[in-house]
């Protein structure tokens, strides 16, 4: 009988000629990340044993994201035991402010992920990194610590659930509305230990920076992975940038599954998901009218290129309606850099967005626009359960860069179309 | 070990960030840590909460962040368990690496607010005290008791690479192979 891309490659990993669901295997790791939150732990961990040496000081990286630049001193002490580790043991990829960005956009961006790796990341949207056709998936702080030392970890081989996409895209329709649609129909607990594999036309015309926006949100239906086989538009992602040498796998035609899902893409729309749970989630018009006080453009989810570039579109010429705030943060440093190139950050500065350094900032309640009781906020981030973004009485919807670029402009949740028009082919 | 307590009970889907509010996500030590625990959901839990209370949920506890401040701001509050009808993935793995006791079973709901319990982690026995009942969860995995056994991944783990001298039973079982 076949195997899936998941099982495939994990039983390469743990050298076997073939795993099943249910089995716990020994896996080595291509890869480990932590960050500024979850790093200090797992060092704490490493040095509370007595461990002096990291397995492989070029496949651990650290990344500071979360409260970069520091927010207080209690994160800028974060940050130094995590910086300190990297210089101690010579991390070859560790990014600080400035250089860096969000974990999620920078390991792809970077080539650090390849296709067909086995990646252990110290949080819980390291599941992102299947939009490259490997197996990565969150873990915690102590997981970390203790792979670090080994270089290998075990895992119980998670069934898959196949999600499969034809038809096309509805205009302005994105991997967001694809991935948002999806958790509300299977709910946050749907996927719960599986691999998410996504598959279908509409999937393999996705560009990359959307195949990680689909995988991203895996974790949001409980997911441990979500998976994207790599094709051509993969490995002309990869070719330019990978770091390590790349296996590819795909799923075997007979290979099996824990359930099949069929979906017209053309019948799905812009959807938004509503307070308090990403699966609540409804089509557009449904909510369109709602008054917002703040837009966020940014996170691990949606704040790539090819993000700013829809946003960007819909707003320029365009002001923030009054008496709401839009803040735009770019995922990455080198993202950063790209639009301001191409005249992104300008339109953004001209319609009067607050734009910042890459960081995960007001996605997680950190900084950087926290948000005050009762108010409202559409953001492209991944999750608004009660407090994720600051107060617990405050609302977060979740939409795709040309929602939220809309409602910036009206005020309140917009379809892109009605600010700029249909969508040019 | 019979662990002893006093049972708070919680819906479907309590998050991380409502197990601990990234604001707090600045320090990893566990009573500070404690002291804010499930703040936003339940302000009074960090303030009435006695060492040995079990927390008790229902479906995809513990979903959201891989934050491991959430264990850990259970276990510095004093908790001694907890049940649910079922676990987020990471959630538990990080419960296990920790050495806090979880107990899946669907009785999960048959647990009502201050019932006192009684709860045996090796054989996954509940004892409901109030209610006269006993359930019985899942047993964890071989492994992952060995792991709780020693007190955690990573004395298990230092034991294995020959590192500081940790206490805990010698494991077995749990290959760490090296290719
Ligand atoms: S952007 Fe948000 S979801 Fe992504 S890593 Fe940062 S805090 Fe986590």
């Amino acid at each position: 009988m076949g195997m899936t891309i998941t099982e495939k490659i994990l039983a390469a990993h743990a050298g076997r000629a073939e795993v099943r669901p249910g089995e716990l295997i020994t896996c080595r790791l291509d890869l480990l990340m932590g960050n500024d939150i979850t790093a200090p732990i797992a060092i704490r961990e490493f040095e509370r044993v007595g461990a002096t040496r990291v397995f492989d000081p070029d496949r651990l990286t650290i990344v500071l994201s979360h409260f970069v630049p520091a927010k207080d001193i209690r994160s800028a002490d974060q940050c130094r035991i995590a910086r300190e580790f990297a210089k101690r043991h010579r991390l070859r990829y560790f990014y600080d402010e400035g250089r860096g960005g969000i974990e999620h956009i920078l390991l792809p961006q970077e080539g650090l992920v390849v296709p067909g790796d086995v990646v252990l990341g110290a949080d819980s949207h390291s599941c992102t990194y299947g939009g490259l056709g490997c197996f990565a998936t969150g873990v915690g702080s102590t997981d970390l610590a203790a792979a670090m030392i080994t270089g290998e970890t075990w895992f119980k081989v998670p069934e898959s659930m196949r999600f499969h996409f034809y038809g096309r895209l509805q205009p302005w329709s994105s991997a967001k509305d694809l991935i948002l649609y999806t958790i509300g129909q299977i709910g946050v607990d749907g996927a719960s230990y599986r691999a998410m594999e996504f598959t279908g036309e509409v999937v393999q015309r996705l560009p990359v920076d959307q195949r990680l926006t689909l995988c991203n949100m895996a974790i949001e239906a409980g997911g441990k992975s979500g998976i994207v086989a790599p094709d051509e538009v993969t490995l002309e992602y990869v070719r330019p940038r990978a770091k390590r040498p790349w296996t590819l796998y795909q799923s075997d035609p007979d290979a099996r599954y824990h359930s099949v899902f069929e979906w017209d893409a053309g019948t799905i729309g812009l959807q938004v998901a509503c307070p308090y749970s990403p699966d609540n989630v409804r089509p557009l018009p449904e909510v369109a009218g709602v008054e917002v006080d703040q837009v966020f453009i940014g996170s691990c989810t949606n704040a790539r290129m090819e993000d700013l570039r829809i946003a960007a579109r819909i707003m320029r010429g365009k002001k923030v309606a009054p008496y709401v705030r839009c803040i735009v943060i770019p995922a990455t440093h080198q993202v950063f850099q790209e639009a301001l190139r191409e005249g992104l950050i300008e339109v953004f500065a001209e319609a009067g967005c607050a734009v910042s350094e890459a960081t995960c900032g007001p996605c997680l309640g950190g900084y950087n626009g926290v948000l005050g009781a009762e108010e409202v906020c559409l953001s492209t981030s991944n999750r608004n359960f009660p407090g994720r973004m600051g107060h617990p009485k405050a609302k977060v919807y979740l939409a795709s860069p040309a929602v939220a670029a809309a409602t910036a402009v009206t005020g309140r949740i917009s379809h892109p179309e009605e600010v700029a028009g249909p969508e040019a082919a | 070990m019979t662990l002893r307590g006093k049972a708070w009970t919680y819906g479907d889907n309590l998050d991380t960030d409502q197990i601990i509010p990234a604001r707090y996500l600045v320090t990893a030590d566990p009573k500070e840590l404690g002291q804010h625990c499930l703040e936003d959901a339940s302000p009074e839990f960090a303030k009435q909460v006695r060492p040995g209370d079990v927390i008790v949920g229902l479906r995809n506890f513990g979903c959201g962040s891989s934050r491991e401040h959430a264990p850990l701001a259970i276990k510095g509050a004093g908790v001694s368990a907890v049940i649910a009808k079922s676990f987020a993935r990471i959630f538990y793995r990080n419960c296990i690496n920790l050495g806090l006791p979880i107990f899946e079973t669907e009785a999960a709901e048959r647990i009502a607010a201050d019932d006192e319990l009684e709860l045996e982690p090796e054989t996954g026995e509940i004892r409901n005290l109030t209610r006269g009942e006993s359930y019985r969860a899942q047993p964890l995995p071989d492994f992952a008791r060995e792991i709780m056994a020693a007190g955690g991944l990573m004395n298990y783990v230092a034991r294995k690479a020959g590192l500081a001298n940790t206490a805990g039973v010698t494991p077995s079982g749990y290959e760490t192979k090296a290719d």
